[in-house]
């Protein structure tokens, strides 16, 4: 199996900061009785503080299975991270006990999920769930616990903060049940919040709100960003760099405006002319064929190519660029960016 | 099939998508929907209700699409279930073809449930998992029997699931051996197989992957022009019901508050419920970004078991004044083209135009 050459894994567009968080060829597979599921195969990405990196898949991608491996919170058995490694700031997580992979990951890194109601627990308090972080991790009082609980209701702008500390889950609404998550998140001061789908459950109007919530926090705190969506739109106005995911890898990245305005991947490109946009009422919708691969019989060579509206198959004059049996590289294509698929340059148009 | 009058339909729609289409097939007139609530075990006391559709007015011609989108809890699911009647409304009528629908029974609400089928949201839960794909898409012929001779019911499963895009070769399958994709595709077809006149589509891409949306929506676009159906599509997705739809109505907490072609609606939207709605959608295009009004609505929907006095959405509006807490603002023209709930209607570009 070709992976891809970790001295390509920072992102391009940035430049600027260091990394917090690296993750360097990752594998998960999922060990089942009816066979073995790759989930995720050979993701490298890294995340410079203040970036926002946008994790752009559908279901069966891998993109929250990566996410779940950095936060050490994927089932296992059957899952098993079988490679790869993951470095926060500077440190590799997955050499660690778990005992100090949670002292890191505990003030570190902290993630939100798309189902806030399923993540609270419904017979505590909101206040004494988010006192929990300021108590495990700092040895907080109680009495203490609870009043910064909620001045972190306040920062996320749950109104009423005060009378609403002892409120239970299920007596808030998805949005302000996402806000408590979200205060949950950023009650240590993490380096890096991984929001996995955070408003894929809420409405638009909503969304807006929680987005624009993300975005102040992120601006006063300088911490990265991971957005794990499906969602082009939301990628668009959030994020800085986005990287696509198909298969449990990743075809394509570079800056959000460089994707969005002209794609590099087939995959991607297509994902662009299968979404109807809001601004205009536009013609026929022009979807991608067929079904999203099985992750436990992903196709030989380019996972993508029997979809592919691009593919060669038997070109002689391409060898090494057949697209049923020789998996493409992610490689840089065009200045800042990488794609990985053996015709980039033509999707582009170069 | 009909080819005569899906050809007319076909070419009515490409001519222009907002010229009137044929003759009402539907019309909804101060539509209500209120469930109890009740409190106590034995004794259940009715201590309120949901008002969950509070006077909705809707008309739908034939060939037409019209779209009805709103955020959770709106009501438009509800309305769905009228439409079908497996919700019976509290007040208002469901015109068919100009005959009341809560007054039909026996042969007639038999005939109407024939032509006004759904396809609902979960491709899942709305496929029975013990029944083969061949049985769910006959199953209607049970009842209507008229419709498909004994005989030839197999090859006409088979027709139809072709016509999908599904394997005729599958018709011994079971849902679980499906896709959402492909489950969805099952649910059509099982809705084209009494040939309706209308299909009511209860977010029938929502629970799908976005590469798979499109080849659902594109499926949709194909039957309507064939078999010549009027859809009422219901969705919250505001990009989908724009690209589907002839007309969208917008509703907020039971009631609608804007209703218009796509292009009024989305182009000038008037109620500002609409207009933070549109603004809440995020844009596609790198250099359309930053260039939208941005419009947060602040706090939540009220309950519908106890909405505001007057205006429905005077509570989180930035132009609500007194008249809008004692006067419930009608759905008209004020000057704007289009109709409009709202006192101080006043049309506003919100999303931008691709100039492109």
């Amino acid at each position: 199996m070709t992976r891809p050459d970790p001295s390509t894994s920072v992102l391009p567009g940035t430049g600027l900061g260091t990394p917090v968080l690296e993750v360097d060829d990752l594998h998960v597979e999922f060990r089942t009785r009816s066979g073995v599921v790759s989930a995720v195969n050979g993701v490298s990405y890294s995340l410079t503080e203040g970036e926002t990196l946008a994790i752009l898949g559908e279901s069966g991608s891998g993109k929250s299975v990566s996410a779940q491996a950095i936060m050490g919170i994927l089932d296992s058995p059957p899952a098993v991270i079988s490679g790869g490694g993951i470095h926060f700031e500077g440190r590799d997580l997955l050499t660690m006990s778990p005992e100090e992979q949670r002292k890191v990951r505990g003030p570190g890194i902290s993630m939100i999920f798309q189902d806030a109601l399923s993540s609270l627990n419904p017979v505590y308090s909101v206040g004494y769930q988010i006192g929990e972080m300021f108590r495990a991790h700092r040895g907080t009082s109680r009495r203490d616990a609870k009043k910064r609980a909620i001045e972190l209701m306040d920062r996320v702008r749950i109104p009423g903060a005060a009378s609403r500390v002892n409120d239970y889950p299920h007596q808030f609404s998805g949005g302000m049940r996402q806000r408590v998550m979200i205060a949950m998140a950023i009650a240590l001061d993490p380096r890096v919040l991984i929001a996995d789908e955070p408003t894929t459950a809420l409405d638009v109007t909503v969304q807006a709100q929680v987005m624009d919530l993300l975005e102040d926090l992120q601006r006063d705190t300088g911490m990265g960003l991971v957005l794990i969506t499906h969602d082009l739109g939301v990628v668009n106005e959030v994020a800085d760099n986005v990287a696509v995911m198909y298969a449990g890898r990743i075809v394509e990245r570079g800056t959000v405006d460089d994707v969005f305005s002209n794609p590099a991947h087939p995959y991607t490109d297509g994902l662009m002319s299968s979404v109807p946009q809001v601004e205009a009422k536009g013609g026929r919708l022009l979807p991608i064929d067929g079904q999203p691969p099985n992750l436990a019989a992903i196709p030989s060579g380019c996972p993508f190519h029997p979809r592919c509206s691009r593919r060669r198959l038997g070109d002689a004059a391409a060898p090494g660029r057949e697209c049923a049996t020789d998996l493409p590289p992610l490689r840089l294509v065009a200045p800042g960016r990488e794609a990985a698929c053996h015709y980039s340059e033509e999707v582009l148009g170069v | 099939m009909s080819d005569d009058s899906s050809g007319a339909t076909a070419a009515s729609r490409a001519a222009s998508p907002s010229a009137a289409h044929g003759e009402t097939l539907l019309e909804i007139r101060g539509l209500k929907k209120y469930f109890p609530l009740t409190q106590g075990i034995v004794f259940k006391r009715t201590v309120g209700h949901v008002r969950a559709v509070d006077g909705v007015d809707l008309t739908m011609r034939r060939g037409e699409t019209v779209g009805l989108v709103g955020e959770s809890g709106c009501g438009k699911s509800t309305v769905s279930k009228l439409l079908v009647v497996l919700e019976r409304p509290t007040d208002g009528q469901i015109l068919y073809k100009g005959r009341d629908v809560a007054r039909m029974s026996g042969r007639a609400l038999k005939a109407y449930r024939r032509e006004v089928q759904i396809i609902f949201q979960d491709p899942y839960a709305s496929l029975n998992p013990r029944m083969t794909v061949g049985d769910i898409v006959s199953e209607g012929w049970a009842v209507h029997a008229d419709i498909a001779p004994k005989k030839g019911r197999l090859q006409r499963t088979q027709e139809l699931l072709d016509r999908v895009g599904l394997n005729p070769d599958y018709v011994n399958r079971y849902p679980h051996q499906f896709s959402g994709g492909q489950r969805q595709r099952v649910g059509i077809a099982r809705a084209l197989a009494l040939r309706p006149e209308v299909i009511v589509c209860d977010e029938p891409v929502s629970a799908l992957d976005v590469s798979v949306q499109a080849q659902v929506v594109n499926l949709l676009e194909d039957v309507q022009d064939e078999f010549g159906l009027s859809y009422l599509f219901i969705a919250h997705d505001l990009s989908v019901v724009r690209h589907i739809s002839d007309r969208v109505a917008v509703m907020y907490l039971g009631s609608i508050v804007e209703e218009g072609t796509d292009e009024q609606v989305y182009g000038s939207p008037s109620h500002p419920y609409t207009q933070a709605l549109l603004s809440s959608v995020p844009l596609h295009e790198p250099h359309l970004r930053g260039q939208k009004d941005r419009i947060l609505l602040q706090g939540d929907v009220p309950s519908p078991a106890d909405p505001p006095s007057g205006c429905r959405f005077r509570t989180r509006c930035w132009k609500a004044q007194d008249v809008c807490a004692q006067e419930a603002p009608a759905l008209v023209d004020r000057g704007q083209g289009h109709p409009s709930a709202c006192h101080f209607a006043e049309a506003r570009t919100v999303v931008p135009v691709d100039v492109e």
